[in-house]
């Protein structure tokens, strides 16, 4: 069952490179106040910077779209949606397999395994030329 | 920038700082494929000791070192990375082509 909320953040940026350090700042600040363990927050951190990547070098490629980041504690939970309204994927299971790419030379394909190995759930939805959204879990322990 | 090229004999050394992503691998991918391309190395080191994070991009990264020092009939080797960098280096595994050297563990 899922505790009652008790904290929320939410945070639009645009899909630039640079914004990729904000992204995890303002997540990682976010969740500090649950006095998590460096371990979490660097797990946290990682699972943002892969899901913000994507939505700025695939969802939105050449363009610059809009990145939504809500991210939601209920007590010891962090649940993290990251959503943006880029090109939509097409096959998510194909897309989810480790070493799968449609970028070669600089990516390797592992983003959504880092994701999945970092944090407690992860679940991902997309629509074909609309957008997609990731949602993660992460149970903090804490100190 | 955040990247120390050090050439010794046939080995260039890159040393990276800093946090790895795919923002900072940019600037990072023009300095060391520069030096690559002027020296020809027979040994690349990739020295992760003063980096702070790193998220998949570091992997690419390392992986795309590898293609261009292989095309010269180079090796690749990565130093000093972390056990969280190690793990997910080893997601890809990289450590097929590219030669993983244990942290030091001193202090
Ligand atoms: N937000 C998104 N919008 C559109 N396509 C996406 C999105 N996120 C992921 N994809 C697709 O899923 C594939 C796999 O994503 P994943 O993050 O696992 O690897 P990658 O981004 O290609 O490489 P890496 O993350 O290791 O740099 C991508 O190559 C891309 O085709
Ligand atoms: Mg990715």
């Amino acid at each position: 069952m899922k505790e009652a909320k008790t904290n929320e953040m939410r945070l639009v940026l645009e899909s630039r490179s640079q914004n990729e350090g904000v992204a995890r700042i303002a997540v990682s600040g976010f969740v500090s106040t649950l006095d998590p363990t460096i371990e979490e927050i660097n797990d946290i951190k990682t699972a943002v910077s892969e899901a913000v990547t994507n939505c700025i070098v695939h969802a939105y490629e050449d363009t610059v779209g809009k990145i939504y980041i809500t991210c939601s504690m209920h007590g010891k939970s962090v649940y993290i949606k990251i959503k943006d309204n880029g090109c939509g994927i097409s096959d998510i299971e194909k897309a989810m397999t480790p070493l799968y790419t449609t970028k070669g030379d600089e990516r390797s394909g592992l983003g959504f395994a880092v994701m999945e190995s970092f944090m407690d759930s992860l679940r991902v939805r997309s629509v074909c030329g609309k957008g997609t959204t990731v949602y993660m879990k992460k149970n903090i322990s804490g100190k | 920038m955040p990247v120390k090229l050090n050439k010794e004999g046939t080995t260039l050394v890159a040393f990276l700082s800093g946090e790895i992503d795919h923002h900072s691998a940019i600037a990072l991918r023009e300095a060391v494929d520069g030096a690559i391309k002027l020296v020809k190395p027979e040994r690349l080191e990739i020295d992760f000791g003063d980096v702070t994070f790193m998220d998949s991009s570091g992997v690419g990264f390392v992986m795309g070192r590898y293609k261009l020092v292989n095309f010269y009939g180079g090796t690749v080797v990565v130093k000093n990375a972390s056990e969280r960098m190690e793990r997910m280096l080893s997601l890809s595994g990289i450590e097929k082509i590219a030669l993983i050297e244990k942290r030091d563990k001193a202090v």
